[in-house]
């Protein structure tokens, strides 16, 4: 497959791990403790499950699986806010396929659905559209979820349906932006990570900027960098190189797909459509301040939140969960009191377990290939 | 089998109607017309002609074939009825020709019963019944008998087909899912995940357009050939629903050992490798209806490949891996890239990741 297998060459990989393991070598503060380098992209825990890479990595590297999934985060609150709106008799409810199985504190969509619910899948807030367009007479809501990758295109799709004048769509807005829960890790007292791979997509809308703080201000270097196992692989060694250097900077591996500047036209749509919240609730991190967005007051009738009166309660995570000491690096998803019994893909407790981009799961269903037998509670 | 053709008792009826109603399925004239002009005419053989309540099979025309029975029962419930590569008939007599097959049995008679929702175009039922009758002449087998249900609108999805089967095993074959052994090889008779995008993709509703067609197919010829040149043969199995990945759990699970295979020597279509990194689907998962994995000692693995890429269904045939001493019941996967994975059992549907 042309442009994808390039970037999976097992020759190449090779290579590359080989300069690893140089640099490594020479590098005093890994022969003291492991580095711990967090991928922040849900994408890049899924290519570093799906590829094996951790396993081919020297052990002198762990990768900790950082909260960029944002399947993973939504809180059980906010899934049974979607549920009470997808069960009104008038909403037809459109959705991302693996958003279906996040739980809520009752029941999630999937269930909705057996019970009735009018719940579809689509590919794409236009697809939702299309519906609204085609059944004038029913409420279309789309749950609006993601970083700030999927932003623009509901913020898009948004003003496509105020020229249009269509006023049976509407969003459920759980968008959330990347920056504040870097820095909320890294204001963590337990958190000892010593770089981090930054976010592929999320960079290709808001470029390198925003991420600046990681290197200047916590003195971290962060690579952004692409989804396939090369990218992976060569960001981690950037990541080496600028240890060796004693260099401390935000660097663009990704630069085939990210511009330095971001999308200037994705950027002008997510601000004309969106305004920050003061603070959003993510599960196995609590609430953080300016970590989401939601629609401006003038699209408030395409806000289903607006819309539709929801029961927007609290639910707090289940008290055995340590999602948060896992995302921030503390423990190995392995070491949680309830990996693998109270905590399964099949009925999962945690917002890690929830998707394949979840570390949890990625352990889970891939294995960890140093998850040794005896570290299994 | 004998082919001689008895006189039938009376006349076919004859369906005037364009579509189907819950008159159809009152026992009365009107559903005796539509199986006569639908069914009994397509199907037409002098296993079924008698039109009694069951058929009769000589037990001597049976034992010619082995000493023992294999029978099996699948209902198809496929969405849409029609797509490309086949239809919701020629699944229905391939799948469960492929059920009796991948036991070592010999395909002799089919059952077809259907559950036809009212409003249904007789032109469908029609189209369905001719599939359903081809496909069995052409896989040598024989539908013996069958019912007709039509059940309020709603009440099903258009056509529901459920095919039994029966065939028979030879003397001294023994295939087992708990029979894989270290050591043994794993091999599949071609292109894989091939029916699972190409059904993905005709349901419409990711306005994605592929050039996938579905592998459906009868494998008893081919499998056949197999076990003429590899008898020693430990196991087969269709990869339908759940793809390559759950039926090498299957096999690791049921014998105690563990699997090795190899992603850069599963056949794989780059449409199908395409579709699935656009929707974030493994293409491990996707289900196929016309590939079987078979498990066979090292000694006899070049005959067996030989003999599958011998049959038009098994040209891409290859090996994709080893029985090994592994953590019993675990599949591992070496990636492309030269890393390793678990390859699990699935949890719940397959369902497209958002980025």
């Amino acid at each position: 497959m042309k442009y994808v297998d390039e970037f999976r060459d097992r020759s190449k990989a090779v290579a590359l791990i080989g300069e690893i393991r140089r640099l490594l070598a020479r590098s005093k503060l890994a022969r003291q403790r492991p580095l711990q380098i967090m991928e922040v992209c849900g994408g890049h825990t899924h290519s570093i499950f799906r590829y094996g890479i951790e396993g081919m990595l020297p052990e002198e590297i762990e990768l900790v699986h950082g909260p960029g999934c944002p399947v993973c985060v939504l809180p059980m609150g906010r899934v049974d806010d979607c549920v009470a709106v997808a069960e009104r008799p008038e909403v037809i409810f459109t959705t991302f396929g693996d958003a279906m199985r996040v739980p809520g504190s009752k029941k999630n969509l999937l269930q909705a659905k057996a019970e009735g619910a009018d719940v579809r899948m689509v590919y794409s807030p236009l697809d939702a559209l299309a519906l609204a367009r085609k059944h004038p007479e029913r409420e279309v809501v789309f749950f609006a979820i993601g970083f700030e990758t999927t932003m623009p295109s509901t913020a898009l799709t948004v003003l496509r349906a105020e020229v249009e004048g269509i006023r049976n769509f509407s969003v459920f807005c759980n968008h959330i932006t990347i920056v504040p829960t870097i820095k909320a890790v890294l204001d963590s007292p337990d958190m000892h990570l010593d770089a981090f791979l930054g976010p592929g997509h999320v960079s290709m809308v808001v470029g390198a900027a925003p991420f600046r703080f990681v290197a200047e201000y916590y003195n971290k270097p962060l690579i952004i960098s692409g989804l396939e196992p090369l990218d992976i692989l060569q960001s981690i060694w950037m990541v080496l190189k600028q240890l060796d250097q004693g260099r401390c900077e935000v660097e663009n591996q990704y630069a085939r797909i990210v511009p330095p500047a971001g999308n200037a036209e994705a950027l002008r749509a997510v601000a004309r459509v969106y305004e920050l919240r003061e603070f959003f609730e993510w599960r196995g991190l609590g609430s953080i301040d300016h970590s989401g967005v939601r629609l401006r007051e003038r699209y408030a009738g395409f806000d289903a939140e607006r819309k539709f009166a929801v029961p927007n309660a609290r639910i707090a995570d289940p008290k055995s969960c340590q999602c948060g000491e896992v995302l921030k690096g503390v423990i190995k998803p392995w070491q949680c009191k309830v990996f693998g019994s109270a905590c399964t893909p099949e009925r999962p407790l945690g917002a890690l377990m929830v998707s394949s981009e979840g570390a949890c799961a990625a352990y889970y269903q891939y294995g960890g290939a140093r998850r040794k037998p005896e570290a299994v509670p | 089998v004998s082919t001689e053709m008895p006189r039938r008792a009376r006349a076919l009826g004859r369906i005037v109607a364009q579509t189907v109603t819950l008159a159809h399925g009152g026992g009365g004239k009107a559903m005796k017309d539509l199986i006569d002009d639908v069914f009994v005419r397509a199907f037409d053989n002098p296993t079924l002609a008698p039109l009694e309540d069951q058929a009769r099979l000589t037990l001597a025309g049976l034992a010619e074939y082995g000493d023992r029975l294999a029978l099996t029962t699948d209902a198809y419930v496929v969405d849409p009825l029609f797509f490309p590569g086949g239809d919701i008939g020629k699944l229905a007599v391939c799948g469960t020709v492929n059920d009796l097959a991948v036991g070592g049995a010999v395909p002799l008679y089919l059952s077809c019963a259907v559950i036809a929702e009212e409003g249904l175009p007789v032109a469908v039922l029609r189209r369905v019944a001719q599939s359903i009758a081809d496909v069995a002449r052409e896989a040598g087998v024989v539908i013996a008998t069958g019912d007709t249900k039509i059940v309020p609108k709603g009440a099903c999805d258009k056509l529901f087909v459920t095919t039994s089967g029966i065939g028979v095993v030879r003397q001294g074959l023994d295939l087992g899912v708990h029979r894989a052994q270290p050591g043994d090889a794993v091999l599949v008779n071609g292109w894989l995940g091939d029916h699972g995008a190409a059904i993905l993709a005709a349901r419409g509703d990711l306005s994605l357009e592929t050039p996938i067609a579905s592998d459906c197919a009868a494998l008893h010829r081919l499998i056949a050939a197999l076990l003429e040149a590899a008898p020693q043969t430990r196991c087969l199995r269709d990869a339908t629903r759940g793809g390559v990945a759950t039926v090498l759990n299957e096999i690791a699970q049921a014998s105690g050992v563990g699997i090795e295979i190899d992603d850069a020597r599963m056949p794989m279509r780059d449409a199908v490798r395409g579709f699935c990194e656009i929707l974030g689907l493994d293409p491990l998962y996707l289900g196929n209806e016309g590939k079987i994995i078979a498990v066979v000692p090292p000694d006899q693995c070049d005959a067996a490949l030989a003999a599958m890429r011998r049959d038009p269904l098994g040209r891409d045939a290859a090996v994709v891996g080893r029985i090994d001493h592994g953590e019993t019941g675990r599949v591992t996967l070496r990636t492309a890239l030269g890393g390793r994975r678990i390859v699990d059992m699935l949890v719940g549907e397959q369902l497209p990741r958002i980025c």
